[in-house]
């Protein structure tokens, strides 16, 4: 602890929490002012917009008078069961290129004379995360559709991977094609922790006798694990948010909640319903706030070590 | 620590026993996850290339709505990158020197977009902005600004961790430079890498973004795209991956070249979202 202290202190500015805590509160208000043009943006642009979806969601779409109808729908029937479909592929779409990015990142993270490996993965880590829609889902439909290249290949192998259950256009197909943009953010998000892993524990660690699971299991595990697991959490989510792609994809034959939302967004309502749409909306939007607790609660336990 | 940390990072002192220690370490897990990471990510592309034919690249250029919808995307990329840069770059500094306690909230502010719902921001952003703004591309400018916070704020980040930011300012303002001079003199030289790449990240999101264009009824590039693909499929397909490569190619050359200015005077490998704590810590 006294080490990272000082760390912070010879690196981060006079004003440190401990001095700021120590000033009055007055001055520390004023402190605030240099954030307020992005803090209004922020209102502007993300808030706002989020609580007239909250409100409208318990508003009767025609007479304004408050109601539960909407959440009502919201929570049964097709709407139910899209929430349970995207959660699913939310959870497998999140852990699976969770586990993979941070293999990725730690061989490129840890591998010598790599400067440049790491600079190509990092730079097209970047590139991939911001991939997704119709070309993305192209991509895998020329290569894994029923007929397509890979699934040729594995034929000839005398493995059909149709015939064991895979199908693009289903869960299993999702979560590959999500893989695509989910690997390189996780990539992109953990590498700081890793950067966090002192090569001296290690050292210290196989001072004393450690072999390598012992390492993993009494030091770089839990000292990784908050930032392991909140780096998920913010992949769930970037999974559950995407759209385009599973649009692009399945065309609407798996329900999710997106797919669901962006229906009504594009006009495709009952009349009267038309709040449902912001009542799956703020379902989402309630699912992210709770994962965001986590994340950053997590984020505060991993913050102890990354200093 | 200082010794500690070098004989690790480089091998090249005593071989003998690091070398022993580095085939103990270094096994063939990391070929195997970076091979199969190669294979996952390449093979897609080839296949979607073969499928397309080199020759589409061509002819991608003359079809009708193509100019239009780049020159679209690219008014909106320009309005995107000014306004979030002048945005995040003045906020950052100032959190980083005046209020560090607030770096976590900032870090956690800036990563929401990612995570909420872009169809769902897309709703409510049409239920409250004055038609008048409604009417015109701006709008999607305006929450494009959003969508690429979490990018430009982690890689505008990573460059002001990596300035010793306090002397800089210091010496700036005891030579009797103000808050704006030091900014646009001292700081964003200095950031110039960072702000390079933030830019190609934006420019990156801002032509992929398909969501809430085609849900506020746009057509920009992506857009175009899927609409054209209804009708020749090869040439969108051909134009996305042009475009990833492309892409791909700036960020490259945007880190290489900056990774070379900055170990010229003395700095570390230029980091592209990811924080550079082994050359912040000056150990």
């Amino acid at each position: 602890m006294t080490q990272t202290e000082e760390v912070e202190t010879t690196l981060g500015p006079v004003t440190g929490p401990r001095v700021a805590r120590a000033r009055s509160a007055g001055r520390s208000m004023a402190k605030l002012v240099g954030v307020v043009p992005f803090a209004v943006y922020v209102a502007l642009g993300l808030i706002i917009p989020m609580i007239v979806v909250a409100i409208d969601a318990f508003r009767n779409p025609n007479t304004g008078a408050f109601t539960f109808t909407n959440v009502n729908i919201a929570t049964h029937g097709v709407y139910a069961t899209g929430i349970r479909e995207s959660l699913i592929l939310s959870v497998l779409a999140s852990v699976i290129p969770g586990i993979f990015g941070a293999l990725i990142a730690y061989a490129i993270f840890t591998a010598k004379r790599g400067a440049f490996l790491r600079q190509v993965v990092i730079t097209a880590s970047g590139v991939f995360a911001n991939f997704g829609g119709v070309p993305l889902a192209f991509l895998f439909i020329a290569s894994f559709g029923s007929s397509a290249l890979v699934t040729g290949w594995l034929n000839d192998l005398g493995f059909n991977i149709y015939n064991a259950g895979f199908s693009l256009y289903t869960l299993s197909g999702v979560t590959l094609v999500y893989m695509y943009f989910q690997i390189p953010l996780m990539v992109l998000v953990i590498l700081p922790a890793l950067e966090g892993l002192r090569p001296a524990w290690r050292e210290a660690a196989e001072n004393l006798g450690a072999r390598t699971w012992q390492y993993w299991r009494y030091v770089g595990g839990p000292v990784l694990m908050p930032s392991f697991l909140g780096c998920v959490l913010l992949l769930f989510g970037s999974a559950l948010s995407a759209y385009a792609t599973a649009e692009a994809l399945t065309a609407g034959t798996i329900p999710l909640t997106s797919i669901q939302i962006a229906s009504f967004l594009n006009g495709n309502v009952i009349a009267g319903q038309q709040n449902v749409g912001k009542a799956l909306g703020l379902g989402m939007v309630v699912i992210i706030a709770i994962v965001m607790v986590f994340y950053v609660l997590l984020q505060r336990r991993a913050a102890k070590w990354l200093r | 620590m200082v010794a500690l940390t070098k004989a690790i990072n480089s091998n090249r002192e005593d071989p003998d026993r690091k070398r022993a220690n580095a085939r103990k370490r270094f096994p063939v897990w990391r070929w195997v996850i970076l091979l199969i990471a190669g294979v996952y990510f390449l093979l897609p592309l080839w296949a979607a290339l073969r499928f397309a034919g080199i020759r589409a690249f061509g002819t991608v250029f003359v079809q009708p709505g193509f100019w239009p919808a780049i020159w679209l995307s690219t008014r909106l990329a320009i309005m995107t990158t000014l306004i979030t840069l002048a945005l995040m770059v003045p906020t950052a500094v100032y959190v980083h020197l005046r209020v560090p306690a607030m770096r976590r909230l900032l870090e956690s502010i800036t990563i929401l977009p990612i995570v909420i719902p872009p169809v769902v921001l897309a709703v409510g952003v049409l239920q409250v902005s004055p038609g008048s703004l409604k009417a015109t591309p701006w709008l999607l400018g305006l929450v494009y600004v959003v969508l690429a916070m979490p990018f430009a704020y982690r890689a505008i980040d990573a460059g002001l961790r990596a300035l010793d930011l306090k002397t800089l300012t210091e010496a700036s303002s005891s030579l009797g430079a103000g808050w704006s001079t030091t900014l646009w003199r001292v700081l964003l030289p200095n950031l110039r890498t960072a702000l390079l790449s933030s830019t190609v990240l934006i420019v990156a999101l801002v032509l992929g973004e398909f969501t809430i264009a085609s849900l506020d009824l746009y057509v920009t590039f992506p857009v175009w795209i899927v609409q054209f693909d209804q009708l020749n499929a090869n040439m969108s397909v051909a134009a996305s991956i042009f475009a990833l490569v492309l892409t791909w190619l700036f960020l490259m050359l945007i880190v290489t070249f900056g990774t070379r200015q900055s170990r010229r005077t003395g700095g570390g490998a230029v980091t592209l979202f990811t924080v550079a704590r082994a050359e912040t810590k000056g150990n």
